[in-house]
């Protein structure tokens, strides 16, 4: 029998895997699809919130609070690029300073430090391109900027590095009641546990709704972006937020821990929990907006546009803990905005709350440290001599927009809960991610995939499930390799 | 360090007549790099006919093409080392390069030749909303697949985009069994060479809807259908009620391509924006000394034919350089793309020249019955008459330079169209 079971490979799973991971537990993680972070936590718009955004008091203003703090630890032990590039609320028009002190004195009493407003002058100083009508605007110090993916596999592998087992593919149809505990059925088979804990984002609803009389339902809202080239990682500094008017909540324009420029996200209830889908109004709706920010939006210079599904909870809040009427089954339900941001808090607090009825001693082997794939592109000379010298690998760029080689791409399928698919390499290394997207480099990181999983090239899916990309051979298998 | 005379980066067409070039004009210490494995850039995976015929008089296929280089280069014995990646060029002509086989190198050139090609535009670039599912390439990407590997990435095709590579892979879909359901592009002429659309298009019955554009992408995990729409040839936004649906596994995207200057932006070079490519002069020489740009590199190409002729004129510039024997650009004008013109090359015309000068350009949009020309100042120095122009193919004008000690005073060179858009 298992000790705990977590549903759902996102930052929130992962990150409760992880943490439980320095207790002497057994403990396996069950995700649907074929990767971790495929859900909330790959299409999202990345920032670290200061926590002057939710209301006093609900678990989305706490958890915001104490995970923004944990940030620099976490991502410290953990390699997860990030920085602390500061937030601003800005006002466009004469009209908003109420409006941003209200914020301001919210934030206070949220326990958000470093919190001030900022005149015309230092906000062009801070951000000399900013458009023409930006008023005024709240300085938030303790804004920041991460890689959410890699954030959530960092936490993935680490616990795998502790002992976590991860089961892909692994979609949790139904959960039962046992005396001793649960039995949870998946398509990866059934398993028996003490306890378990429910992180399904978008699904959580549907999972809680399985064990508890306690009904709770999920909206997915969804948020559309563009994504800018590098060539602009200088044009903003901060993260700039729009002031929320009468005419909507704004679209915020971003830089990215990659260099590239964000614009994004609508907000749009829709009813298929699946349907990432961008679309033609979304889409106008975020230049529309964006450009108050940044006037002259370098339409050639988009790489792609993305859209991301929050799991907006009828409840308005993070729903954390235990299930009153389901003992030893815990939920992180409804953890969307600011969830990333208050993902490493969520985790403490569930394994903390598990390990404890489950009276679990400490792994005395837990190593909280992860390191990331030595990226080349980050490398100076020296180092990407020795680099190369050890493993040849290194002096082959698979991915040239990004400057990415063979030897991370390997790297990425082998490590622990490794790559599976072109989408898995692309979030673990960002082969495929730059001024191109994949063009270039799709062919060869076929070949890679096929040649570390043992598969052939028809098998190879884009992520998981029927996303392939070669429909058949040309010629009989043989000649073709004699080719 | 290792020292060299010229340093060529990228061992496609353009690489091979630069290096070919500056050897037959005397130079003996040069080195070509080439990441791929084997010499010939995109013509490896080219395998139909059609180059060759300016330079050769004969239809070859790419490869063909290619190899009469690789045969020169081999004959002269040429350095050139493959599996080798240039990731770094400063101002002063440091060149950093890794292989599996040496590892990281660095290199002090003389002169540098850029000739790195292209890339494709990718969907993203284009903002097509609905899913991110596969069977969504860059038609060159599946050229790749089909040519090179032997693999099949599907069998209901549409094409977004008339440009060339996209012609050439509806037809080559069309070989391998698939059935080609159409190929839309967004303006209402085809960004592709004419004897593309006849020998590719027609010749298969594949409609050519021009004015049309994909607005919609159905598929969850691999593509299912593209929704087309009409749109308004001023406004190019799509018109409603005009939409329709074709079931379809492969979408592939020939919407233009993008030269592949990083390296030529570390190196400090100045970049045009209307060709995304270096600004040069009429030696090819790119605004940082010694340092020169040819082929798609410089501004995409129809004609692998006019790939090779500017080429080597950049190698045997590159090798005059060397020797000290290219003049000093001091008197130059500038030249202006002016009405019905889009990025003209070079950007910068010696007034002090001897030979007869060409500038290439390619015309925005559809011109009937058309007079390219050509003004020094505000004299009017050469004119050709043209049945038709579009974007698909490359213009090319030629002057004489007498005319540039005329008219001393002149401060620019304007390129123009004179003629009804239609
Ligand atoms: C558009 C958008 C913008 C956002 N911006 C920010 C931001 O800037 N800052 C911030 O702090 N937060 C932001 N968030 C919120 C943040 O992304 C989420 O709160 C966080 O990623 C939630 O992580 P999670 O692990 O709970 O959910 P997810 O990442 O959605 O993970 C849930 C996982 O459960 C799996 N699953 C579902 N059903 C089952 C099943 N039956 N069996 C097994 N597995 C299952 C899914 O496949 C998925 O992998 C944003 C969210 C969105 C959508
Ligand atoms: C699908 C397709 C169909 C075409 N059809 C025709 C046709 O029918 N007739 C015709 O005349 N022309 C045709 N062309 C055009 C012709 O192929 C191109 O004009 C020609 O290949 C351009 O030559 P190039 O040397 O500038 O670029 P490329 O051929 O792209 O060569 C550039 C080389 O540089 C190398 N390189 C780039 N960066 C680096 C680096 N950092 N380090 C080392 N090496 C590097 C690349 O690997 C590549 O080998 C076609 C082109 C395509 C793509």
């Amino acid at each position: 029998m298992i000790d705990v079971i977590i549903i759902g490979g996102g930052v929130v799973g992962c990150g409760v895997a992880r943490e439980l991971s320095r207790y002497n537990l057994n403990i396996a993680l069950l995700e649907k699809t074929d990767d971790i972070s495929n859900g909330q936590s790959k299409a999202n718009t990345a920032i670290i919130h200061g926590g002057y955004d939710a209301k006093p008091g609900t678990l989305k203003a706490k958890f915001n609070v104490l995970g923004n703090k944990m940030y620099d630890r976490i991502c410290a032990e953990l390699d997860v690029p990030h920085k602390r590039n500061t937030s601003l609320v800005v006002s466009f028009g004469s009209d908003g300073h109420e409006a941003l002190e209200k914020l301001k004195q919210q934030g206070i009493e949220n326990g958000v430090p470093g919190l001030s407003i900022i005149g015309q002058d230092e906000l062009r100083r801070r951000e000399p391109n900013i458009g023409s009508t930006a008023y005024e605007a709240l300085l938030v110090e303790t804004g920041g900027i991460v890689c959410p993916y890699e954030m959530t596999q960092a936490y993935a592998e680490n616990a795998a590095m502790n002992g976590v087992n991860f089961y892909r593919e692994a979609e949790v149809t139904a959960i039962e009641k046992t005396q001793d505990g649960w039995k949870v059925i998946s398509k990866a088979g059934t398993f028996t546990a003490k306890a378990v804990v429910n992180c399904a984002g978008l699904y959580s609803d549907v999972i809680n709704n399985m064990v508890s009389e306690d009904k709770i339902s999920i909206v997915p809202r969804r948020g559309e972006y563009y994504i800018v080239d590098k060539k602009y990682a200088n044009e903003f500094h901060a993260s700039i937020f729009q002031l929320p008017t009468k005419m909507g909540k704004g679209i915020l324009v971003s830089p990215t821990v990659d260099g590239t420029v964000l614009l994004g996200p609508t907000a749009e209830d829709i009813d298929d929990k699946m349907d990432t889908r961008t679309t033609t109004e979304g889409l106008a709706k975020v230049l529309k907006y964006a450009s108050l920010t940044w006037e002259h939006i370098p339409m050639r210079s988009f790489i792609t546009t993305y859209s991301g599904l929050r799991a907006h909870c009828n409840r308005d809040d993070f729903v954390l803990g235990e299930v009153p009427d389901a003992p030893m089954f815990f939920n992180a339900v409804g953890v969307e905005s600011p969830g990333l941001t208050s993902a490493p808090a969520i985790a403490e607090y569930l394994a903390g709350m598990i390990a404890d009825k489950l009276s679990a001693k400490k792994n005395e082997n837990f190593d909280p440290i992860r390191k990331g794939i030595p990226k080349f592109r980050e490398m100076n000379d020296e180092q990407r001599a020795r680099a190369i010298s050890i493993n040849p690998d290194y002096a082959k760029i698979v991915c040239r927009c990004e400057t990415v080689t063979e030897a991370e791409i390997r790297e990425a399928i082998r490590r622990p809960v490794g790559a599976r698919s072109v989408d898995g390499i692309k979030r673990r290394t960002r082969a495929g991610m730059g001024r191109c997207q994949a063009g270039f480099c799709t062919p060869r990181t076929v070949e890679i995939l096929c040649e570390e999983l043992h598969i052939s090239p028809l098998e190879v899916t884009k992520f998981g499930g029927n996303s392939k990309y070669i429909e058949s051979y040309l010629f009989e298998k043989g000649d073709n390799e004699n080719a | 360090m290792r020292n060299v005379d010229i340093l060529i980066i990228g061992g496609g067409p353009a690489g091979l007549a630069a290096a070919i070039s500056a050897y037959e004009a005397g130079s003996r210490n040069i080195l070509i790099l080439e990441r791929e494995e084997n010499l010939g850039g995109i013509l490896k995976q080219c395998i139909h006919n059609g180059f060759g015929l300016h330079t050769f008089k004969e239809e070859l296929t790419g490869p063909e093409y290619a190899q009469r280089y690789i045969d020169k280069v081999l004959e002269y014995g040429i350095p050139a080392q493959c599996d080798t990646m240039v990731i770094d060029i400063t101002p002063d002509k440091v060149v950093t390069a890794v292989s599996r086989g040496a590892g990281l190198e660095h290199f002090k050139a003389k002169s540098i030749i850029l000739a790195m090609g292209c890339r494709e535009r990718p969907r993203g670039s284009l903002g097509t909303p609905g899913w991110r599912c596969s069977g969504i390439f860059t038609a060159g990407t599946a050229q790749k697949f089909t040519n090179l590997k032997g693999m099949m990435p599907g069998k209901r095709v549409v094409i977004l985009g008339s440009g060339d590579i996209g012609l050439i892979m509806a037809r080559r879909m069309t070989f391998m069994g698939a059935k080609v359901l159409a190929c839309v592009e967004l303006m209402p002429f085809s960004a592709g060479l004419k004897r593309n659309i006849v020998q590719c298009l027609d010749d298969y019955d594949i409609p050519l809807l021009l004015s049309h554009t994909v607005v919609d992408i159905a598929g969850r995990e691999r593509l299912e259908g593209v929704t087309v729409a009409e749109v308004d040839p001023k406004t190019l936004k799509p018109i409603e009620g005009t939409e329709q649906y074709y079931e379809c596994d492969t979408l592939l995207l020939s919407v233009g391509l993008i030269p592949e200057n990083e390296l030529t932006t570390m190196a400090g070079v100045k970049i045009s924006p209307a060709t995304n490519g270096a600004e040069v002069n009429e030696n090819l020489e790119t605004s940082v000394e010694g340092i020169f740009s040819c082929g798609n590199v410089l501004h995409v190409h129809d004609l692998v034919d006019y790939v090779s002729e500017e080429s080597a004129k950049a190698g045997v510039n590159a090798h005059k350089y060397v020797q000290g024997q290219l003049p000093k650009e001091e008197n130059t004008l500038e030249v202006v793309s002016g009405f019905g013109v889009s990025g003209a090359v070079p950007q910068h015309i010696s007034q002090e020249l001897d030979e007869p000068i060409t500038i290439m350009f390619r015309p925005r949009g559809v011109f009937k019955d058309a007079q390219v020309c050509i003004d020094v100042g505000d004299v009017q120095v050469a004119a050709k008459k043209s049945r038709i122009l579009t974007p698909g193919e490359m213009v090319t004008l030629k002057f004489s330079p007498e005319y540039l000690r005329k008219n001393t005073n002149a401060d620019k060179i304007t390129v123009r169209v004179e003629a009804q858009q239609s």
